[in-house]
């Protein structure tokens, strides 16, 4: 017996099964894909060409004097030292503030509350503060944090210690929420070994848990903090001088209660100035920020990769 | 027996420790109570100022012919235009860029181009938004919009808006990732099974499938864009205040842009007065309609980690 064969459609199926040619489709797409890519990337490489373009002949022409020089209505002249002051305090302010109060936060969601009616309350709530966009939290500076310094008569109440709360209230719920990532990702079974050789909760966590997890807390802190140098928004509200002002010959206590101002607001104003001189000033100032911004992402990225590791 | 009555306290372990154990724990509930007074805060300062800032003005107010806050025209229909504007033109970058991104590192890239491509998207994610604002007013606008468009201003909402992009790209390529590998191997392998190519299951089996946490990452890039405060203040122009305008290649005014513009001017509102109460009233729409976007935004989230 014979079996009748199909001689018509062989050589379309021959033809689709050896699919000699592109295949337009998946070229298009992949196309997409490179064209993506490589517009974030311009963008990237624009953006720092265009910063450091403008930038750079400030440095070459004056050096560290940028550096250590107050600010001036002279471009010539103008410098960052009070916006370095004002952004070391912010950094200080929100590493004391924010800091302890956002890894003991984790702490409570992950080891000693987790999945009670408190912690689902506090979890939510946080996720929704972390969504708040920046210069609502100014807002609330200028509300709370300015108005109790001026209720109790220091200075006008615009001074770098409410500018620094604002700013660690506003980077609270990134610390608590990839601290207590960090924590999650302790395996369950060091915890049990602690608490089989009698250890407390507090002697687990303070000596099993937050070790282990402590490369990854330390991630979040740097990269929170990187954001917090880069706020402009929320300082705007609470209280940072924008044009120039005179901070000579302030002790700490002036310097923490007098006018302030900080590295983001000082190029804010820069820029919104129409003198091209100051313009350049504005991207020298960026040149600073970022170099300040990519050490501690740098510093965050390696500590990832350095202590990473899967259990 | 004479040892039964240090029993209890032998169970509960040294008085010491235990004392030390519920320390630690009240202080550790203060922590976390912390958020939720300052969440207390934010509502009620916005809320009270506000609702002062109402009893001040005319409703009629409201409802003008721009925004200009200290002649007390407050018309929010400006702002509300100016956002959406930016927003828009933010997303019509920042949606599809970021999508094929994150299509590209979830399905297409090697381990290794995926570790060179990732951190150029976490170092995009970390530079601040002042210096977005001066790209798009020094390279954006006269580079790129104004070339395209003669009509362009100095100052613009089209260049605002690019800026804001390219700003929210590295989110939206973050959150869809992690949408697009929280696909599981099996549909892929099924789809190859079937015969498909690469670009068939990405399209037709990984994107759908993933397509819960990508209409999460559009809605938070969206809710991201009405809140970017410093691209809008520098690139945006509108400072002092702003007729009410639909075009974007003109100056404009938004509800970030016209806190920031308010809160630097060089005569600096003082308390009380309508200017300075409009400040706070701007704030509690932004909360509300940021806030709203994120709760449904989180609410698509999880529902793609439910469904694996």
């Amino acid at each position: 017996m014979s079996i009748e064969t199909p001689t018509v459609a062989s050589g379309a199926v021959h033809r689709s099964l050896k699919r000699t040619g592109p295949h337009w489709p998946s070229l298009i797409f992949q196309g997409l894909l490179a064209f993506s890519l490589l517009f974030t990337l311009l963008a990237l490489l624009f953006l720092l060409v265009d910063v450091l373009n403008r930038g750079l002949p400030v440095f070459t022409a004056r050096g560290m004097d940028f550096l250590t020089s107050p600010l001036s209505s002279d471009p010539t002249k103008a410098g960052v030292s009070q916006a370095l002051w004002g952004t070391f305090w912010i950094g200080v302010i929100t590493a004391v503030v924010a800091f302890p109060l956002g890894v003991a936060t984790a702490i409570y969601l992950e080891e000693y509350a987790a999945g009670s009616r408190l912690t689902r309350i506090v979890d939510v709530n946080i996720r929704n503060l972390a969504g708040v966009p920046s210069i609502v939290y100014g807002l609330l500076g200028l509300a709370v944090f300015v108005g109790v310094f001026k209720a109790l008569d220091i200075g006008n109440g615009r001074n770098v210690i409410a500018g620094g709360m604002t700013v660690a209230v506003l980077v609270l719920p990134i610390v608590i929420i990839t601290a207590a990532e960090a924590l999650r990702a302790v395996p369950i079974a060091i915890r049990e070994a602690g608490y089989g050789v009698g250890a407390s909760r507090w002697q687990v966590t303070r000596q099993l848990v937050l070790p282990a997890a402590f490369p990854g807390i330390l991630t979040g802190i740097v990269l929170s903090l990187s954001r917090a140098l880069g706020e402009a928004a929320p300082l705007i509200l609470a209280g940072a001088v924008l044009g120039s002002y005179s901070s000579g010959g302030a002790d700490l206590v002036g310097q923490l209660v007098g006018p302030y101002t900080a590295l983001p607001i000082v190029v804010y104003r820069w820029t919104t100035l129409p003198q091209e001189e100051f313009r350049q000033l504005a991207a020298a100032g960026m040149i600073v920020l970022l170099v300040i911004t990519f050490i501690a992402n740098g510093l965050a990225i390696y500590l990832r990769n350095k202590y990473s590791r899967s259990w | 027996m004479s040892v039964t009555p240090a029993a209890p306290s032998l169970l509960g372990g040294d008085p010491a420790r235990r004392r030390k154990e519920r320390l630690v724990s009240r202080i550790l509930v203060a922590a976390a109570m912390v958020s939720i007074v300052i969440s207390l805060f934010i509502v009620l300062a916005l809320l009270f100022e506000a609702i002062e800032f109402l009893r001040k003005i005319e409703l009629s107010d409201l409802f003008g012919i721009g925004w200009f806050p200290r002649r007390g025209q407050f018309d929010i229909l400006t702002l509300f235009i100016g956002s959406v504007i930016i927003t828009i033109i933010a997303m019509l970058v920042a949606g599809p860029i970021g999508l094929l991104s994150a299509i590209y590192l979830s399905e297409y890239a090697s381990p290794r181009t995926r570790s060179v491509i990732k951190p150029v998207l976490e170092i995009l994610a970390s530079i601040p938004s002042v210096v977005l604002g001066f790209f798009a007013l020094t390279f954006i606008n006269p580079q790129i919009v104004q070339r395209l468009f003669s009509g362009a201003t100095v100052f613009n909402m089209l260049a605002a808006g690019l800026g804001v992009g390219v700003l929210i790209i590295p989110l939206i390529a973050s959150i869809s990732e992690d949408a697009l590998r929280a696909v599981p191997r099996s549909l892929r392998e099924a789809s190859y099974g079937l015969g498909a190519r690469k670009v068939t299951t990405t399209l037709r089996v990984v994107v759908p499938a993933a397509v819960s946490g990508i209409v999460a990452a559009f809605i938070i890039g969206i809710s991201r864009g009405i809140g970017e405060t410093m691209v809008v203040a520098i690139a945006a122009g509108g400072t002092g205040g702003s007729l009410r305008t639909f075009n974007p290649l003109g100056p404009g005014q938004t509800f970030t842009g016209a806190i920031a513009s308010l809160a630097t001017g060089s005569d600096q509102v003082q308390g009380g007065q309508a200017a300075y109460l409009s400040l706070f009233f701007l704030g509690l729409l932004l909360f509300i309609l940021t806030l709203s976007l994120n709760v449904i935004g989180d609410i698509f989230v999880r529902h793609t980690r439910q469904r694996y």
